[in-house]
């Protein structure tokens, strides 16, 4: 190095190639190899794990509903001004009955209707109605006649919602996963407080989420230390006690917590049984959020402990002889020495309990009831449930991963991913 | 300390294994019947194949293993009952064991905090370890960015700069490459020298025990097999494993055929060989005579040697300084003979039928191991 940048001139090798190009030769078949070995994952997760994101960031703000079925509206509303405090003219009205009566014909305008219903209550009905009666209307007067089918198409609100959310991407999935709305006049605002649900949803996925991974840490860390200094004989016994429940399925954990906890269940019948509480106080357990953190953190808790056992595994026990030797009592040797070595396994342990509970969907849907359900809960029920909406849906998971992203960074910042080790 | 390599000027006995036994699982002991006695500013070794005990002794007086019979004494106190963090005793371990989260010098103010030192003294006292292992200006550096050789002084610094009573040293040097471990064996025994601290050091390693040792204790099966100085040791070894354990040495099997005095005749292969009755059960007994490889001659003069044997050259190593000769003698194919790089020396060829002799005073005639 030193001596090319003294003459200035490029190393060649014996016979005169250059030093790089003979070394990029060399090294062209293993790393063509490398490339072919990973090449298969590449792709397999290039196809379901990064297109899929980007789908689901795609379709939180995309919005080609109203334009692809209402296609004459939106280019006639155009030229309307929706400040002028005037209804549309004639020809906005033509362009909708004409519309509606395609959509009509084609089916397709119970979506537009359940597109424009999540903006406005009352629109699915609107168009569901109009749009039974639509296709008689043949001649002018269209505004006369519709409004004569229903009146709320003489509510302006009504345009300017169409007229909005008439083009190709919208924020509206957003504002409603962040708790907010359109006023009529377009601006935005906070959604009133007893109509909140995300935020507060968020707000408590996080806290659950943060208080699973703090009950984890606490029951993992005594666990881990034991399987890390105990003979190997004991500490394998206790790894198989650990790994048991990876071999069982979730649903079979699950619902056993649920034969532990209900009201009917093994606990209280026990609680019952030894005179502790009445028969008829028995304490309500399950369907509530104490119900999802008991299931999550027992379900959780070996991505907690093998991560910890893993670094604790690699402190020798010298670290401690040394420490008591120098003086320390045994607590100061463990405060003081031991647990700051394996804070790159309590925080891969936690980021990763953390990041696990904050998208965990199964358990709480199970056991979590109405006050122990998760945001993912939502999400679920957004995609698969009644009230399909999946732009919110979209929306609800991108500020999921927003939100993780942003822990990650923040974890990067303070404790450093270099210094997490997962095994 | 020169004076303490005799063991003559200072006699009271500053650390004391008294009957000590230890059995892991009962059924087995590891120590047999331990009893020792180490003199204040002392450098002993324990030295021993691995599996002799010697780590199991030094993990009693540090505190980690309790004694399963017997009692230990420090300063003519009992200390097995005192926890090891009360013992007062610096410890080096033979992987460092510096915490990798503090820095150098938070390595060494570790022991100054957990004793409630005042700050400006443990400023200083962690000023004076790092200039003594010559570290002056890596305190603020991690570990693990320094090289084993400067771990290794740090450990040692870390185990000084509290003035313990004591210091063990847990086979320090094993980690190191040849070169640094000599280099640090003269650091570890200047230091000693300087501070006068009396150092509990255990090492397999002969060529360390008897470079840095005012006294080295050798164990095997968990049992000392002798405690003597470094010099007493290679050569007035008291019985076979020490004589085979210590230093190169050539084995004699043979009978006693009679004694006297000091002196006794062996019958062995192809005649018999007068030598110092060291460690016999009287005539008729099997011994092991030891004999070291430079004090054998070959070809000697007349008269020069009592004992005088036919060899056969079998095979010979040149190793610059002397000549490595490996030869039949008596029986014994494994015979070794240095013969001295010096001017006029014989000149070999494998094959070639010789005479070796040697003084009845080197031929020592130990215990027979079965």
């Amino acid at each position: 190095m030193a001596q090319a940048e003294m003459t200035g001139d490029m190393m060649r090798t014996a016979d005169g190639v250059p030093l790089k190009l003979a070394l990029e030769r060399a090294l062209f078949r293993s790393r063509l190899r490398a490339v072919m070995l990973v090449a298969p994952l590449f792709f397999f997760l290039l196809i379901t794990f990064v297109l899929p994101i980007f789908d689901m960031l795609f379709r939180s703000v995309e919005n080609n509903i109203v334009a692809d079925i209402l296609p004459r509206t939106v280019v006639a509303i155009e030229a309307w001004d929706e400040t002028s405090g005037e209804l549309p003219g004639e020809a906005v009205f033509e362009a909708i009955v004409k519309d509606m009566a395609d959509g009509k014909r084609d089916k397709t305008l119970g979506r537009v209707a359940r597109r424009l219903n999540f903006e406005k209550s009352g629109m699915a009905s609107l168009f569901r109605k109009s749009g039974r009666k639509a296709p008689k209307i043949t001649e002018a007067p269209y505004r006369e006649q519709l409004l004569k089918i229903d009146k709320r198409w003489s509510d302006i609100d009504l345009w300017k919602l169409i007229k909005r959310e008439k083009g190709a991407f919208t924020k509206s999935h957003f504002l409603a996963a962040a708790d907010m709305q359109y006023t009529p006049d377009g601006s935005i605002e906070m959604r009133p407080e007893n109509r909140q649900i995300y935020t507060n949803l968020f707000g408590r996925t996080l806290w659950l989420s943060g208080l699973i991974t703090v009950l984890c840490l606490l029951l993992a860390y005594p666990v881990a230390y034991l399987l890390a200094t105990l003979p190997l004989r004991t500490s394998n016994l206790l790894m198989v006690l650990v790994l048991l429940p990876f071999w069982t399925s979730l649903l079979v954990r699950t619902t056993s917590w649920i034969a532990l906890l209900q009201t009917q269940g093994v606990i209280n019948d026990l609680l019952v049984g030894i005179g502790l509480i009445d028969d008829d106080s028995r304490l309500q357990m399950i369907h509530n959020q104490f119900g999802t953190v008991v299931a999550m953190t027992h379900i959780l808790l070996p991505f907690m402990i093998l991560p910890l056992y893993s670094v604790m595994k690699t402190i020798p026990p010298s670290y401690m002889r040394a420490a008591r030797s120098l003086g320390a009592t045994p607590f100061t040797a463990f405060v003081k020495i031991y647990m700051p070595n394996t804070v790159a396994g309590v925080g891969a342990g936690s980021i990763l309990v953390f990041i696990l509970a904050i998208g965990y969907y199964i358990t709480p849907a199970l056991v979590g009831g109405r006050t122990g359900s998760l945001i993912s809960n939502f999400i679920a029920s957004f995609i698969s449930g009644s009230t399909q909406n999946w732009g919110l849906a979209a929306a609800l998971g991108v500020m999921l991963l927003a939100i993780v992203l942003v822990l990650y960074f923040l974890y990067d910042k303070i404790v450093g991913i270099n210094n997490m080790k997962l095994g | 300390m020169a004076e303490h390599v005799t063991g003559q000027v200072n006699t009271d006995h500053y650390v004391r294994f008294v009957d000590v036994q230890k059995s892991y699982d009962g059924e087995t002991l590891v120590v047999k019947n331990l009893n020792l006695e180490i003199e204040r500013g002392e450098f002993l070794t324990m030295l021993g194949p691995s599996g002799s005990g010697k780590t199991t002794c030094l993990m009693m007086l540090a505190g980690f293993e309790p004694a399963t019979h017997g009692e230990i004494f420090l300063d003519e106190n009992p200390i097995n009952n005192v926890a090891p963090h009360k013992r007062d005793i610096g410890m080096v371990f033979q992987n460092y064991a510096l915490f990798p989260h503090m820095t150098v010098a938070e390595n060494l103010l570790f022991p100054l905090q957990v004793r409630g030192m005042n700050k400006s003294e443990q400023a200083r006292r962690v000023k004076n370890a790092l200039d003594m292992v010559e570290l002056g200006a890596f305190g603020g550096r991690r570990p693990a960015q320094l090289s084993g050789g400067q771990q290794q002084r740090v450990a040692v610094a870390r185990a000084l700069v509290f003035d313990p009573k004591l210091v063990l040293m847990d086979e320090p040097l094993g980690a190191l490459d040849k070169q640094l471990r000599e280099q640090m064996q003269y650091e570890i025994k200047h230091i000693h020298e300087k501070l006068g601290v009396t150092v509990v050091y255990v090492t397999h390693d002969q060529s360390e025990a008897l470079t840095m040792s005012n006294r080295i204790a050798v164990f095997n099966d968990g049992v000392v097999q002798q405690l003597a100085a470094p010099d007493a040791l290679y050569e007035a070894p008291e019985n076979a494993f020490v004589a085979q354990f210590i230093g190169e040495n050539n084995t004699l099997s043979g009978k006693v055929s009679s004694v006297n005095g000091s002196t006794c005749t062996v019958d062995i292969e192809g005649g018999s060989t007068t030598a110092l009755a060291v460690n016999i059960d009287g005539i008729g007994s099997a011994t092991s005579m030891s004999l070291r490889p430079e004090r054998v001659t070959v070809n000697p003069p007349n008269g020069q040697c009592p004992n005088l044997f036919d060899a056969r050259v079998q095979e010979l190593i040149y190793l610059g300084d002397h000549m490595r000769t490996r030869m039949s003698v008596c029986g014994n194919d494994e015979f070794i003979v240095k013969i001295p790089n010096a001017a006029g020396h014989v000149h070999l060829v494998p094959g070639a039928n010789v005479k070796v002799g040697w003084q009845t005073e080197d031929c020592r005639a130990l215990d027979s191991p079965s």
